[in-house]
């Protein structure tokens, strides 16, 4: 295999024009298979959820999954496509052992959902419109596991296992008319659609979309083409691509690759391109000498899914704010820059905040918790901010506490700590902890703003530096106590209010 | 015991119902038949002595404990084994099933268990089901019990054979392309193909998806209908399945008649090719029709002639990806794993050993029928023209009520005849493809023996879909006007095994 020498990024936008596909797979929520009633459910025994239909034995027959069609119309109805009145399944024959039936039970030329688009806003605020070709039902086939060889892969193996228990989940393969025009920024529409789209997946509740599970899987299909042709280039096609980073890099790494080829007067071949997360590099996987002829025919074993136009009707009633619309009303309603909202999405924080700030919270306050000490602290553990032991109520309670004077920030912290550390309630881990001298800091704390209040010359002098003045101030609060206070406690509250270091 | 072998189903489970005969003493019966006849005949491949003698047995105790007994309780069936059965071997007449042993019941499988019906085996059958002689078995074939050189019919050879041989009264078969009719036909039986989807095709091994069908079959038109009630209905698990009530066609087999009826001439079912002795036979049915005060009308089908032709390319296609499964992987045959070699390889050599020639040819045919740039001339061309028989149907059912045609448009030829020549052997379904196109029902019971070879021609009713009560109330009228004609059900015609 040649290693060929890269074009940089601007020299390839400098002569070309990216095009790209995009195929989205995802696995959908449905508790039980598309054509039978076996379990989805993760992590069970190899082949423990399987039946003669999901195991293609003689005989039997498959059942379309009601739930599956459901959640197909919603993607479509979300993605803004065409809902077919009348359409089948066909059967894409191809060998290969992790296929039970050796046909994958899909959709051909009668997708259920088509001609669509999803607009999603780049980074800086410009909205880009990704057109949809079609949204199809289709099946998931089995895994293979090879064993034996050196990198986990057929080459080199002794020999390998299957494991049927995906064979048969639902999946809704979700593709892209070509995507011209994004210039230097496909790698980021890649990006942002594929985000936009998982955004949309898990809003609608069809699915995780969870791509480091694999519930979402993408493909990224490139090819460029001199600045002013019409006609597209050959396209690279490459598989599996299953985070929004790699998704972003792949589509770079394609772009100079393909430049560099093109430059150096070679062709590209068209082949299916295995994605490295190490490098974000492609390597050539299948050559694709010509089209691979699946002999697609209408599945005889089923019906035409016909989806009344009252069910559809029905559907999009259902369909909840999408998730680009829905953004841009929080970031509003929260006051906060296309940039800080931004971070909230990638923090996986929209949902949180949300629940904290219906739970009674102000809108600063659960934004800051979630993007700053439950943020640091996922972050640490390699956790998803969702996955953290502490709930949007339990953080709302303790905005509330620090509201109402009973915490101060530092205590604050110590709460959210202990509730982390599975101590219990907010106000659990206060009692508990003996947080609780800050309610009769609380009163302290007025004590000492009256005193601040009536003195302020010697507040500002302290203001200015004179760390001593503080002494007339801690006489006062003491008076004003009875003497009831501890001294050194309060010159550290006058000193913290004032905001001045001991 | 011979009396017993030679009752109908309808007359056993009235005996086993009053308590004149035990189910045992029935199956019992039928086992020793089978024992003394069948290593003539071939007609088993798996006999289930200790299971159908324990179904026996259950279906006694139910009776002494005064339970109530199913419709067809204590009756003994030969099924064909192209049903799964749980835990007794299923081979579709194939090797590369040999000793497979299928972990769940098809759907008519468990509705015989569910009527108290006595399943003594599985019958042979051409390989997966794909033949008009049962010579494509990969276990050899089956006798005709008229005359043991000549074919029994196919691809359902075994259980026509079954019941002409008196092996068993009832008997369960699948018709893609005339698969029960034929064999019916020419062994002097009874056997339907009810309307696409009205039996449930769950674990019932595809042949052709869009094509096959279960159906019953039987020495009498009566013991059709109660078998049809049985294994008739919706089934959830099969996507195809009709949901709506079956057609009562145990009350039309009760009360056969034509009178006022219309009867349709299928004038293209006749000409080169056609048997004499057959072609008058069917003019003699048709005549007694009139006599039975039916209404004849010459129908003219001009689609008809392209059936076979569409046939050949549809069967084929669906066949070349449902039969895909058949990798080694999973179950059945595994041949050339000896560690040196691929999934792939070793997929292509079990494919190589263990498929026989006729399947090899239709899957090569289907696989190059769907190909890419010739799909549309060939696969897309057969759906159209299936359209257009469909069409010639509607037209013709808007004039009558049935049609009648001969089943096959010869008697049983020798085995071995035509086995080189697949064109002559598809031929022999000439008449019953229509139907399987259109998803149709339709019969065929025998109507007399051809003068030149004294070989069972069979006489073909076939009814618009929804409708198969119709085939059941002709059906029995021309059987109760032959049978008293002959002075005796034509079956004791055929020589003593």
């Amino acid at each position: 295999m040649t290693v060929t020498e890269l074009v940089s990024y601007e020299d390839a936008l400098a002569t070309y024009e990216p095009v790209m596909g995009l195929e989205v797979h995802v696995e959908l929520g449905t508790k039980t298979k598309m054509f039978c009633g076996c379990s989805t459910s993760l992590g069970a025994d190899a082949n423990s959820q399987t039946c003669p239909t999901c195991l293609g034995l003689p005989g039997s027959l498959p059942v379309v999954n009601a739930t599956g069609v459901e959640s197909a119309i919603k993607i479509g109805l979300a993605l803004n496509c065409e809902i077919a009145e009348w359409c089948r399944f066909a059967r894409k024959n191809y060998f290969y052992p992790d296929m039970p039936k050796n046909f994958q039970t899909s959709q051909y030329d009668e997708p259920i959902a088509f001609n669509g688009y999803l607009d999603v806003q780049l980074e800086d605020g410009e909205i880009f419109r990704v057109e949809i070709e079609r949204a199809h039902m289709e099946e998931d086939t089995g895994k293979s596991t090879h064993v034996g060889g050196a990198t986990g892969r057929i080459h080199g193996a002794s020999h390998s296992l299957l494991d049927y228990n995906r064979a048969g989940i639902p999946l809704i393969e979700i593709v892209t008319k070509p995507i011209v025009g994004a210039g230097e920024k496909a790698p980021e529409v890649a990006r942002a659609y594929v985000a936009e789209l998982r955004e949309l997946i898990k809003a609608l509740g069809v699915s995780e979309a969870r791509m480091e599970m694999g519930q979402m899987r993408c493909d990224v299909n490139l090819s460029l083409r001199p600045h002013g042709a019409d006609k597209f280039g050959t396209r690279s096609e490459t598989k599996n691509v299953n985070s929004l980073r790699s998704v972003e890099r792949a589509a770079r790494f394609e772009i100079q690759r393909h430049a560099a080829v093109l430059g150096d007067g070679g062709t590209i071949i068209q082949e299916t391109r295995h994605f490295h997360e190490e490098d974000g590099s492609t390597t050539s996987g299948r050559v694709k000498e010509e089209a691979e002829d699946y002999r697609y025919f209408p599945e005889p074993d089923l019906v035409p899914v016909a989806p009344s136009r009252e069910w559809v009707e029905e559907l999009r009633g259902t369909l909840p704010e999408l998730p680009r619309v829905r953004r841009t009303r929080l970031r509003e309603e929260w006051g906060i820059s296309q940039h800080e909202m931004q971070s909230v999405l990638n923090a996986g924080a929209i949902d949180l905040i949300t629940a904290t700030i219906d739970a009674g919270a102000d809108a600063g306050a659960a934004r800051k918790w979630w993007m700053g000490e439950l943020a640091r602290r996922a972050n640490e553990e390699g956790a998803e901010l969702a996955a953290l032991p502490i709930t949007p109520v339990q953080v709302a309670r303790v905005c509330a506490l620090v509201d109402e004077g009973s915490l101060n920030d530092k205590l604050a912290r110590q709460t959210i700590e202990g509730v982390l550390a599975g101590e219990g309630d907010p106000d659990q881990v206060v009692a508990d902890r003996g947080l609780k001298v800050v309610s009769d800091e609380g009163a302290l704390g007025a004590a000492v703003d009256e005193a601040i209040a009536g003195n302020a010359a010697i507040a500002d002098k302290i203001r200015g530096g004179k760390v001593a003045a503080a002494g007339a101030l801690v006489g006062a609060v003491m008076k004003a106590t009875r003497g009831q206070a501890d001294a050194a406690r309060v010159r550290e509250l006058i000193l913290e209010k004032l905001g001045v270091e001991g | 015991m011979t009396d017993l072998i030679r009752l109908t189903a309808a007359e056993i489970a009235a005996k086993v119902a009053s308590g004149e005969l035990t189910a045992v003493e029935v199956t019992e019966a039928h086992l020793a038949r089978i024992e003394a006849v069948d290593e003539k005949v071939h007609a088993f491949l798996h006999v289930d002595r200790e299971g159908a003698l324990a179904q026996a047995r259950a279906v006694d105790e139910k009776r002494a404990r005064g339970e109530e007994l199913g419709p067809l309780a204590g009756v003994p069936l030969a099924l064909k084994d192209i049903f799964t059965t749980k835990g007794i071997p299923t081979t579709v007449g194939s090797k590369i099933l040999e000793g497979w042993i299928p972990p769940y019941d098809a759907t008519v499988t468990q509705r015989l268990r569910d009527a108290d019906v006595i399943v003594l085996g599985k019958t042979n059958m051409d390989e997966f089901a794909m033949g008009s002689s049962t010579e494509n078995s990969a276990y050899g074939p089956t006798g005709n019990p008229w005359d043991l050189t000549r074919i029994p019919g196919g691809s359902g050879g075994g259980s026509s054979a079954s019941l002409a041989s008196f092996q068993a009264p009832l008997a369960i078969g699948t018709d893609t392309g005339g698969s029960i009719r034929q064999p019916a036909a020419v062994t002097g039986t009874v056997g339907v193909k009810p309307t696409y989807g009205a039996v449930s095709r769950y674990g019932m091994v595809a042949f052709s998806s869009s094509l096959d069908q279960g159906g019953p079959c039987a020495r009498t038109v009566l013991d059709a209908a109660l078998l049809h009630e049985v294994i008739a209905g919706h089934d959830p698990l099969d996507s195809t399945s009709i949901d709506a009530p079956v057609p009562a066609v145990v009350e039309a087999a009760r009360n056969g008649s034509v009178r006022g009826m219309r009867v349709g001439v299928v004038k293209e079912f006749a000409g080169e090719g056609y048997q004499a002795g057959v072609m008058q036979r069917f003019e003699e049915s048709v005549e007694l029709l009139r006599e039975l005060g039916a209404e004849i009308v010459e129908i003219s089908c001009p689609s008809f002639d392209k059936a076979l032709a569409a046939y050949y390319l549809i069967a084929p296609s669906e066949c070349s990806s449902n039969l895909a499964r058949f990798d080694a992987m999973r179950y059945g045959l595994r041949a050339g794993d000896d560690g040196s070699k691929s999934a792939e390889e070793v997929t292509a050599l079990t494919r190589a050993e263990g498929f026989g020639a006729e399947v090899k040819r239709r899957i090569m045919l289907g696989t190059y029928a769907l190909s890419s740039g010739y799909y549309d001339a060939y696969y897309g061309s057969a759906q159209k023209v299936r359209t257009l028989i469909t069409r010639d149907f509607e037209k013709a059912f808007e004039q009558v009520d049935v049609l009648v045609s001969p089943t096959t448009p010869t008697t049983a030829f020798p085995i071995g005849e035509r086995a080189d020549d697949p064109m002559a052997m598809y031929l022999a379904d000439l008449c019953t493809i229509p139907a399987n196109l259109a998803g149709n029902a339709a019969m065929s019971l025998p109507c007399g023996l051809a003068p030149e070879d004294g070989l069972p021609v069979g006489l073909q009713i076939i009814a618009p879909a929804m409708a198969d009560e119709r085939l059941y109330r002709v059906g029995a009228a021309v059987e109760a006007a032959l049978t008293e004609r002959w002075g005796h059900p034509l079956l004791e015609e055929a020589p003593s095994l």
